[in-house]
């Protein structure tokens, strides 16, 4: 099977890391306890190069979110659609809600997260579920 | 250590100049600037320019070479690069020149043309100064990003959409007697209201405008003025920069500007004044919510009180600190690699007395400047004062 990718910037460590969010997701953690994500060498807290990968915890919290009304062009998703900041506890992840309304959406409101591909551009999108 | 002295100021007029190409109005500003100084252009010595979106808005990189050209410069220039905050940048390394004793005279300033491209395209080259993996392709766009801030500041504080239209009536209403400015039209708060969504809870008037323009500065040494016999009393007497992580999901707190906050503690300690002392300030307003924050990380206000700031009446032309005089970037306009140096042009020609609302500060000695890169990933911070 051919890359459809064969061309593009290799982004292979931040796409992995949103493809493993299908299954759960995965953080880094420094030797003294901060979280991360990938691709990274250093922890920027502290500077630490001794990094592991921790799994992400099932749910997390919307800790801000905006429905966006003008959308970038060629961005592939139709607006008005809602985009979130969520709080994973060692880590915080941005995306795009999936199966919850603007209304429905609160600071508070707990999702778990998913990846998707963003078939207008071909990148990995990270998007959040109801939980 | 040299002081340093705004001799001269220029800037282009803030708004649509369709057909007009960035070099035209980097030239006009700069000429500009040169006039008012009364410095011959053969005395400068290098060029601090400030452009962020050219390279996708005009196909142009490499522009601090071709503007030098433009302005009839016989030097050197280099192009300053941090997002909104590129002129900022500019002029705080074009300070930190002449203060080494490297250079006597600098030009520095910056330029973006904008209405070129569809709003479309504008919000994507804009978002360019977010995350490119961890915000950009989650759907955020610039005004996005400033609504996941206003949002968080809205739950930790409190405060309404009603409060940052109040920002928005008093920065159009600033705008109307200044030359330079793209919206010399009132906006009640009513209207501001009632426009459309952009980014929930941001709507249209809580948002800048799409700019073109150009900004211009001559700072000289105190001694080249003084051997020059220069009328050029005002000062930059303090000058800081702040960082921060690039990504709002990485940082500690989303509803404050940890790097202004950086940015201002240096320039105040850097020029030995306190807030307390700051008597009017140009603050980067991209959207409404940003002036709040900022004038909180300057520290006018206490976290959770910048936001009533203007509904009060602290902060509009009649209260104890105006902000944004100029209309600042909501109604006069923001070309984003210019808006640095255009607030140090419009606080000089407050302090000088001859901006159209100097007037409202008529006795003031001390103002500042706050510009920022993205969602204030970066902050320059400059004090001035009336030095003479």
């Amino acid at each position: 099977m051919s890359d459809p990718e064969a061309d593009a910037p290799a982004d292979t460590g931040f796409d992995d890391w949103v493809e493993s969010l299908a299954d759960g997701g995965r953080f880094l953690e420094c030797a003294n306890g901060h979280g991360s994500l990938p691709p990274r060498r250093v922890c920027p807290e502290c500077g630490s190069t001794d990094l592991s990968e921790a799994s992400l915890p099932d749910t997390g919290e919307v800790a801000t979110f905006s429905e966006i009304h003008v959308a970038p062009s060629g961005f592939g998703e139709d607006p008005p659609y809602v985009t979130a900041v969520v709080d994973f506890g060692p880590v915080r992840l941005t995306g795009v809600v999936r199966g919850l309304s603007a209304d429905e959406v609160a600071i508070g409101t707990r999702v778990r997260p998913d990846a998707e591909r963003n078939e207008a551009t071909g990148n990995r999108l990270v998007v959040f579920r109801p939980a | 250590m040299s002081g340093v002295r705004v001799a001269g100021v220029g800037l282009t007029p803030f708004g649509e100049h369709a057909g007009r190409t960035g070099r035209d109005l980097f030239a006009e500003a700069s000429l500009a600037a040169l006039e008012d100084a009364g410095v011959p252009r053969d005395d400068v010595e290098h060029l601090n320019y400030g452009n962020f979106m050219g390279a996708l808005a005009e196909r142009q990189g490499h522009q601090a070479p071709l503007m030098a050209e433009a302005a009839g410069l016989r030097c050197a220039g280099t192009r300053y690069e941090e997002a909104c905050a590129s002129a900022g940048v500019a002029v705080r390394e074009a300070v930190r020149a002449v203060r080494s004793g490297e250079n006597d005279v600098m030009l520095a300033g910056g330029m973006e043309r904008m209405t070129n491209l569809s709003t479309a395209e504008v919000t994507e080259s804009l978002a360019v100064a977010a995350d490119e993996l961890f915000e950009v392709r989650a759907g955020v766009t610039f005004p996005g990003a400033y609504a996941l801030m206003a949002r968080a500041y809205f739950d930790e504080h409190g405060g309404d959409r009603e409060d940052l239209a109040h920002v928005a009536a008093k920065n159009h209403a600033n705008a109307v007697p200044n030359e330079y400015a793209q919206y010399r039209r009132e906006v009640s708060v009513e209207e501001a209201l009632d426009s459309p969504p952009v980014a929930s809870p941001l709507h249209l008037f809580d948002a800048c405008p799409i700019t073109d323009g150009a900004s211009a500065l001559v700072l000289v040494s105190e001694e080249y003025a003084e051997e020059h016999d220069l009328d050029a009393p005002v000062a930059i007497t303090g000058t800081g920069q702040g960082g921060d992580r690039l990504a709002l999901q990485d940082r500690p707190e989303m509803s404050g500007t940890p790097a202004a906050a950086d940015a201002a503690a240096e320039a105040y300690d850097d020029a030995g004044v306190t807030s307390d002392e700051v008597e009017v300030a140009e603050v980067h307003d991209c959207f409404t919510i940003a002036e709040v924050m900022a004038i909180e990380a300057l520290g006018f206000f206490e976290p959770g009180e910048g936001i009533a700031a203007a509904r009060r009446g602290d902060t509009t032309r009649e209260g104890d600190l105006p902000v944004n005089l100029s209309g600042g970037l909501k109604a006069k306009g923001h070309p984003v690699g210019a808006t640095g140096g255009s607030q140090i042009a419009e606080m000089t020609r407050l302090l000088r007395g001859d901006h159209p609302n100097s007037d409202a500060v008529a006795d003031a000695e001390v103002g500042l400047t706050h510009n920022a890169g993205g969602t204030v990933a970066s902050a320059v911070v400059h004090v001035l004062e009336v030095a003479e």
